[in-house]
């Protein structure tokens, strides 16, 4: 599979076609918005997104403007997974009836970490287990950023949040943040990854890998936020490589049930540097930034035994 | 002309839904809707019906599938129920909204809690407002020709919006009805193909539900409001087309024995027909009583209702939904606000009837028509009876 799709590590060989246009209303530094870029890059013209409501969906649609170069469309927030699931059953149909000519066409829908890993799931998990041909998508930027920075389930341990706040008896958000990609691992599809805006040849390849595979695929891209993590806009690729290299947030994918880390660290940056420039994690005390350490190394080390597993 | 044949109700309108060739069902099981989906999944299974049926994880999955199929330009059809339909709540109005036309078979039944299973509309109700059309039926014929009738309303290009056909739950659902079915040719004759003048095209590309500022938001709701309004005609005009292709004739608003009545019963679904025994009787017994039935609830048939009720001396509302803490019964209310202007409004008297599967018999119409006659005497009018409740 992946010997067709290495043309996509080189830059100039990417289409120059920009299908997700500028001029649409993200934040300075979104990498949200570099993801919806660089994933029309990966899947080109054919392809049908159903969108959640949420950052991206305000951004690029705000009528009578639409920043959309394929077909798009937004029904609610908790659902994208279950509209694609009607495009993809009625686009199947069509061909089928020969009511429309036969054709590849790619159906994604996307949301960020609540339209996912919250609110979002249910709709996720029915889509998965029905097998649709279809990609799922999830930007995580690891809290509601349009509603204004509130915590979801995607939100790491010790950040602050608008819901989650750091005080006198609080160190910010006390749960650890949720696998959206070990959740669809359980549901046996043949295709899941984890990704990051900040390697984007990687982002891409699984993309078209997870476009390749006949049933659904699922793509967890990690995406940083510099309004709602509150850090210097220039900083959101860099943070999201720190995130790698600390264990924040491994990459790795899992092909029909076998485990790859994608994105080998064998000396992992203490995590600080990856926390000291974001005010989301000013507040945490040198025990606290140790627990999370500890927490993500352990996670990593759990994610490493199962890809060796899986080569065995 | 088809044969007329004994069916159950739900099968029936599952048959009319694969007579209508839909592309995709979308459907999650609930009492009492589920014999419509079970059919309609057999029909797929033994290769009667050339369909994707998608057996999704909730109704408000069900619904929000049932928009990304339309949209992707494939006839679609689901059924729900009660608490169904109420977790679809939230996507009916952006069904409506995105002017996606899906038709809907809803056997109604009451909502929790109590969680009770048995017949009334109080889950419709709760949905008045979503935008959708929305029609009754009394009886199995009734319920095979308005599946049919409903697509070819809902994807009309003047009209593009979804449509709600109710079915009384178990009372109409469960029973064997002699049922006059279309053969082939006649569903040519009457359904043209659904050809949606916008869909999820990759070689024509649409922004399908945007987001609308408050600059755009107010007309978007005009266009909504007139496009509802304005399906009426279309609705009148394939009730014709229907009665051309299989000689029975509906209407908005219809009566039974009313020309010369000073009382009427007003009704809404499948209670209708025990309503029109009662009137046989009474009228045998020499009353001048008669009944208007609504059969279109959205849009409001205001002009019919006018028409239908005034210059009557009494009207015998009949609800089978209670607004609590407000005016007794939706359909009461809203008849009472289509007579306002009239000069001489007639008096309405309002019962809610038969809520969580009560039974409503010809006795009960016959003791109602005695509190007509009371107040068409000169008696005073009473406010809203919930008919039969114990104290």
């Amino acid at each position: 599979m992946s010997s067709e799709l290495t043309n996509v590590f080189a830059a100039k060989m990417l289409p120059q076609r920009e299908l997700f246009s500028p001029g649409h209303r993200a934040c300075q530094g979104c990498a949200p918005a570099l993801v919806m870029r660089y994933m029309l890059k990966a899947l080109g013209p054919d392809t049908i997104i159903c969108n959640s409501t949420g950052c991206m969906e305000i951004i690029s649609s705000s009528y009578p403007e639409s920043a959309w170069g394929v077909p798009w469309i937004h029904v609610a927030f908790e659902n994208s997974a279950a509209v694609a699931s009607g495009v993809e059953a009625g686009l199947k149909a069509l061909m089928r009836k020969g009511k429309i000519p036969q054709r590849r066409i790619t159906v994604l829908a996307q949301a960020g970490d609540g339209g996912s890993l919250d609110i979002g799931l249910q709709a996720i998990s029915g889509a998965l287990e029905r097998g649709h041909d279809m990609i799922y998508l999830c930007y995580d930027n690891e809290a509601y950023m349009n509603t204004g920075i509130q915590r979801s389930s995607g939100t790491p341990f010790g950040a602050s949040t608008t819901t989650s706040p750091a005080g006198a008896r609080s160190f910010g958000q006390s749960t650890w943040k949720k696998s959206l990609a070990e959740i669809a691992v359980a549901h046996h599809i043949p295709y899941v990854a984890t990704a990051s805006v900040s390697y984007p040849f990687d982002f891409m390849e699984k993309l078209k890998k997870a476009d390749a595979v006949r049933g659904p695929a699922l793509v967890h891209v990690f995406a940083p936020c510099p309004t709602g993590w509150r850090c210097p806009s220039e900083l959101a690729i860099r943070l999201g490589r720190l995130a790698v290299q600390t264990a924040a947030f491994p990459l790795y994918e899992v092909v029909n049930g076998k485990y790859r880390i994608t994105q080998n660290v064998p000396h992992l940056k203490p995590l600080r540097v990856y926390l000291e420039s974001q005010g989301r994690f000013r507040h945490l005390t040198d025990d606290l930034i140790d627990e999370l350490q500890q927490g993500l190394r352990e996670r990593y080390a759990a994610l490493v035994a199962k890809a060796e597993a899986s080569q065995e | 002309m088809g044969t007329r044949i004994g069916k159950e109700v739900s099968i029936g309108i599952a048959e009319a839904a694969m007579m209508a060739d839909v592309d995709v069902v979308s459907a999650y099981p609930i009492t009492p809707q589920t014999h419509v989906v079970e059919h309609l999944s057999e029909l797929v299974a033994d290769g009667h019906l050339d369909a994707e049926f998608v057996p999704v994880e909730s109704e408000h999955t069900a619904m929000s599938t049932c928009c990304g199929s339309v949209a992707a330009g494939a006839r679609t059809f689901t059924a729900t129920s009660s608490q169904g339909l109420a977790l679809m709540h939230e996507i009916l109005f952006i069904a409506s909204g995105m002017r996606l036309p899906i038709v809907m078979a809803v056997a109604n039944r009451s909502l929790s809690a109590p969680i009770s299973i048995w017949n009334d509309h109080g889950d419709v109700m709760a949905e008045r407002d979503t935008g959708w059309l929305q029609v009754f039926v009394e009886n199995g014929q009734d319920a095979y020709d308005h599946i049919l009738w409903a697509f070819r309303v809902a994807e009309d290009h003047g009209v593009l919006l979804p449509i709600m056909v109710n079915f009384d739950g178990f009372i109409v659902s469960h029973v064997v009805e002699s049922l006059e079915e279309w053969s082939p040719e006649e569903v040519r004759r009457f359904l043209p193909p659904y050809d949606p003048p916008y869909r999820l095209d990759v070689d024509n590309p649409w922004t399908f539900g945007p987001v609308g500022i408050p600059d755009i938001y107010l007309e978007t709701r005009k266009a909504h409001d007139e496009a509802l309004l304005g399906a009426k005609a279309t609705m009148v005009k394939a009730w014709s087309e229907l009665a051309d292709v299989v000689g029975r004739q509906y209407y908005p608003v219809e009566q039974y024995k009313a020309d010369d009545a000073d009382i009427v019963f007003l009704s809404m679904g499948g209670i209708s027909e025990t309503c029109m025994t009662a009137v046989d009787e009474l009228r045998e017994a020499g009353k001048k009583v008669g009944l208007v039935r609504l059969r279109l609830w959205r849009p409001f048939p205001f002009d019919e209702v006018k028409a239908a009720l005034g210059g009557r001396k009494v009207i015998i509302a009949i609800d089978r939904a209670l607004s609590t803490g407000g005016p007794g019964g939706p359909v009461a209310s809203e008849v009472k606000a289509a007579l306002y202007g009239l000069e001489t409004r007639p008096q309405v008297i309002e019962f809610i009837a038969g809520l969580g599967g009560r039974d409503v018999t010809v006795g009960d119409f016959k003791q109602m028509y005695e509190k007509g006659a009371a107040v068409a005497a000169g008696g005073p009018v009473p406010g809203y009876e919930l008919l039969g409740v114990r104290a």
